[in-house]
């Protein structure tokens, strides 16, 4: 199995916005970790575009969050639970009548563990 | 007057005279769209079959028995859903190319509650890559044009839903807003345009952009129409674990109520360098109207305002990231490869803020700011019921002006991305034009607070006709 490699860059445990120029190393580990596949002049634009967007965040070392509590729902709704009923869902037809690639009714995909 | 210039209200005013049938009103947007649409790009699919055979079938309900006008709210009123929202048997895009072939199986739920209410679906509209943008220039689709001036943007995302409902190809149009993507093109389209209470409104069955932060709206021509179809679309649902169980209330009942006691405040933070002028202007001339009709005006202060657009901008591409990796191209859609420039740059973004070393400092500060945002809006809340705002800080901007400078677009939704953050409702509403180009304000108010800014928005927009 191929070992997957670290990036370039060190990571380290920061608590703070800093630094935030993007080398071109960074940007393709980056589009790796997303899937994408960037061209020459992509990674370029990225990086500075990329940049740019990330050093204005550093704005936001400013406001003091020491004991403030994270947002995540916002009307605060908690533990929403149902019933665990069975309800008519898509047949097998339909769920697999967007696929580009299909064998029955399956999805066909490429091999992803091999023997 | 044109059967296509009519509000929904009108409309039923209309059906129940036997003014005029279903089949004549659709055939009269579909007339807007063919003479329009090809200027404008407003449509990434026009449903005309469909929509004949359904005018038909209204016809004739109707003619069996007109009580069916007062059961369902929106009996034969040709709406058009951003192509956001899954429609079964309609191609469905998100305007882009990874979904371009996508055919859903199944309606989104705010679909599916339009249609029980009697809607048909005319079409669905252009729009941003996925609702990334703020000018409609980034749908895999073409550029939308904004009506009023075509070397000029609709605005975004919701662009097409926008322009659609201004030139009558639809008497309404469904949108989406994470960050002002209905109350920004709804403003510089001079059209109500309203993103609900988070959770208000089921997000079910449309495409996810920022789970957190997406609100299901819509754009009519008047207040009345605005909370018309809020009362069919608001709700509980099973299917969206995050839509509120609060009860939906009947929002036409006090609408034409005088807001004469509300407090209505005016954040000094929206009120920057950098805003246009005459907009200012214009939005303080209808509060100092509303001061002389007895409401009490206070200027009030929402002090974490200026880090509203650095935290979007790490929760929103967060989330971006999140959402899109689903789209494999094995289940439905094509390849990765065919994602536009800025859905990438927002799937890198929010890969690099969201990956070991880095949480931290970017998505938990973010929602740790967030917090302070949301808490500001609590208490100028505590001092005022609803506040008035511009919505946008300048006129719309010509195509092509800012697609290569990222920053400079995301600065565009400044005064609309604070209240996304907090969840809090939000709606747009036209204030004639400045130059030929129109202008909005934008009325807030609490979570769940609908009913209350549909009355002030009601009442402004009579005073507005009455001149």
């Amino acid at each position: 199995m191929k070992k997957i490699q670290n990036p370039k860059h060190k990571i380290q445990n920061k608590s703070k916005i800093q630094n935030s120029k993007l080398s071109e190393a960074e940007v393709k580990h980056i589009a790796k970790l997303a899937k994408l596949k960037l061209t020459k002049e992509e990674v370029k634009r990225f990086c500075s575009q990329l940049s740019e967007v990330l050093e204005y965040m550093e704005v936001l070392n400013e406001v003091e969050t020491e004991g403030v509590e994270p947002t995540a729902q916002v009307t605060g709704l908690e533990n929403v639970f149902r019933e665990d009923e069975v309800y008519p869902s898509l047949k097998p037809k339909q769920a697999i009548s967007g696929a580009s690639a299909r064998e029955g009714n399956f999805f066909k995909t490429g091999v992803v563990l091999e023997k | 007057m044109k059967l296509y210039q009519l509000t929904i209200s009108q409309v039923r005013e209309g059906l129940k005279k036997k003014e005029f049938s279903i089949k004549e009103l659709v055939s009269s947007c579909l007339e807007q769209i063919k003479k329009l649409n090809p200027k404008l790009n407003a449509f990434i699919t026009i449903c005309e079959k469909e929509v004949l055979k359904k005018a038909e079938e209204a016809d004739k309900k109707i003619r069996n028995s007109q009580s069916v006008i007062r059961n369902l709210p929106l009996l034969g009123i040709p709406i058009a859903a951003k192509d956001l929202f899954c429609t079964k048997g309609i191609k469905t895009t998100a305007g882009s190319k990874v979904l371009e072939n996508y055919i859903p199986v199944y309606d989104a739920t705010v679909i599916r509650k339009l249609k029980e209410a009697g809607a048909i679906i005319i079409g669905k509209t252009n729009c941003d890559a996925w609702a990334h943008g703020s000018s409609g220039e980034n749908s895999d689709f073409g550029p939308t044009k904004n009506p009023f001036d075509e070397t000029r943007v609709p605005g975004g995302s919701s662009s097409g839903s926008a322009v659609a409902v201004a030139t009558g190809m639809c008497l309404a149009a469904t949108g989406t807003d994470t960050g002002g993507s209905i109350r920004q093109p709804a403003a510089f389209c001079g059209v109500v345009g309203l993103k609900p209470t988070y959770g208000r409104v089921s997000r079910f069955g449309v495409v996810a952009m920022a789970s957190s932060l997406d609100c299901m709206g819509h754009f009519t021509k008047d207040v009345r129409d605005c909370a018309l179809i809020l009362r069919v679309t608001a709700g509980k649902d099973e299917k969206d674990a995050t839509s509120s169980p609060a009860p939906a209330a009947d929002y036409l009942k006090i609408l034409e109520n005088p807001a004469k006691n509300f407090k209505i405040g005016l954040p000094r933070q929206y009120f920057i360098k950098g805003l246009d002028k005459k907009i200012e202007e214009r939005v303080l001339k209808i509060v100092r109207l509303l001061g002389k009709r007895g409401l009490k005006i206070k200027e009030v202060s929402l002090p974490h305002t200026k880090y509203a657009l650095a935290t979007y901008y790490i929760i929103q591409p967060a989330e971006v990231s999140s959402n899109l990796a689903r789209y494999d191209g094995i289940r439905y859609g094509l390849s990765r490869v065919k994602f536009g420039a800025e859905a990438k740059r927002r799937m890198m973004l929010g890969t690099y803020t969201l990956s070991a070393g880095y949480y931290e400092a970017y998505y938990l500060k973010a929602m740790k700011v967030r917090t302070l945002i949301r808490k500001d809006f609590e208490n100028v809340f505590r001092e005022v019921d609803l506040l008035i705002t511009p919505v946008t800080p300048t006129l719309p901007f010509k195509l092509g002006e800012k697609v290569d400078n990222p920053l400079q677009m995301y600065l565009s939704d400044i005064l609309t991305i604070p209240p996304s953050l907090a969840g809090i409702p939000g709606l747009s509403l036209p204030l004639g034009k400045i130059d030929n180009l129109p202008v909005g304000a934008q009325i807030l108010g609490p979570q769940f607070s609908e009913e209350k800014i549909f009355q002030l928005a009601r009442m402004i927009e009579r005073e507005i006709n009455e001149k």
